[in-house]
């Protein structure tokens, strides 16, 4: 059974891509055979997070309009050869998608025994991001503590649970994991920020994971590599938490206490 | 607090304003959601009729669709203000 997952939220800039590529790439490291596509038609960007811009030949347009075959425009990934980025159209309009190519596209992956396909959604609440969440079994929702991105957010929820899929058929409902990203303990202790108790009592639903702002995740992108394989950041530890918990395992948030400064930066200020 | 911090300006604690409209608005656009979709362009439509009459502002009509068991309740409130009517 292939699982589909879609990453959204609503809001632009709060992490989605950076989210996609380092689940899809958590779940590879898992041993599942994955898949992560770029539902952002025209504003392709998931390929330079996951590091294969230079190889894009073929996108998921052409595998919809029938003009490349799946295999074609699948892009293996350089680190995990379970893992397969099929990058979004940067010439098309938004309209180039539509329910019945996603759905034929998503089909033939369950026949290439796909155990996760991962939908990067683009900002908003338009064709495309609907699209994205259309199919999906799991929706990671990611959100930034910050008033726009929370009601966004709660806007998405309400989409999940009414125009989907599942939704429609009256099936089961999405799954719905609510992931806090740039997260800054320092300054939710200060009273400055909203803290995760705080999301969770206005949104009603518990987080799978917490991901603290860190300047790992600015260098990982510059690098093209997923930020869930720096091993010295913070934010990629709770990256590898939240996708052992997405599996089902049991792990205790980390990282949410604040960083307690050094004494020289204490007297003098940083 | 270190001695030089006083030279910086720290700004307000301003989380639980936040969480506070935050509570507010996304309970209110939860009591909306799965309503009709005409709901906002009545509420439009009923605005424009009052201020032929009356100079109301557009936080002064409330619209609410109630579910009870097997029937909906469609809620109006007008505010009025003080002082005389328009015409």
């Amino acid at each position: 059974m292939t699982e589909i997952i879609v990453v959204t939220s609503g809001k632009g800039g709060v992490g989605k891509t950076t989210t996609s590529a380092s689940l899809a790439t958590g779940l590879a490291m898992a041993g599942k055979k994955v898949a992560v596509i770029d539902f952002d038609v025209g504003l392709r960007n998931l390929d330079l997070i996951m590091g294969c811009e230079r190889r894009v030949v073929y996108d998921f347009v052409n595998v919809v309009h029938g003009e490349a075959t799946l295999k074609q425009a699948l892009i293996k990934d350089k680190r995990h050869e379970n893992l397969f980025v099929l990058a979004a159209s940067q010439t098309r309009d938004k309209d180039a998608l539509t329910q019945e190519g996603v759905e034929k596209v998503l089909d033939e992956m369950a026949k290439e025994n796909f155990d996760y396909v991962v939908c990067d959604s683009p900002a908003g609440i338009e064709k495309g991001a609907h699209l994205a969440m259309y199919f999906a079994d799991h929706a990671v929702v990611v959100v930034n503590p910050e008033v726009s991105s929370v009601r966004d957010s709660d806007r998405i929820l309400g989409l999940l649970a009414s125009k989907t899929r599942r939704a429609e058929k009256g099936e089961s409902p999405i799954q719905q994991h609510l992931l806090l990203t740039r997260y800054n303990p320092n300054r939710v202790e200060a009273g400055e920020m909203l803290s995760v108790k705080d999301v969770e009592e206005i949104l009603g639903i518990s987080v799978v994971g917490v991901i603290p702002e860190s300047e790992n995740v600015l260098a990982a992108s510059n690098a093209g590599v997923p930020v869930i394989l720096d091993d010295n950041s913070n934010a990629g530890a709770a990256y590898k938490d939240t996708v052992a918990r997405i599996l089902g395992e049991e792990r205790p948030l980390r990282f949410l206490e604040p960083v307690k400064k050094g004494f020289l930066k204490r007297v003098f200020g940083g | 607090m270190g001695i030089l911090d006083f030279l910086k300006r720290k700004p307000e604690p301003s989380a639980g304003v936040a969480k506070e409209r935050l509570r507010i608005i996304v309970a209110q656009e939860r009591s909306t959601r799965g309503g009709p979709d005409y709901l906002p362009l009545l509420r439009n439509e009923l605005l424009e009729v009052i201020r032929k009459y009356v100079n109301v502002d557009v936080e002064a009509v409330n619209i609410n669709l109630e579910r009870d068991s097997g029937h909906e309740v469609l809620e109006l409130s007008v505010a009025l203000p003080d002082g005389k009517p328009v015409i």
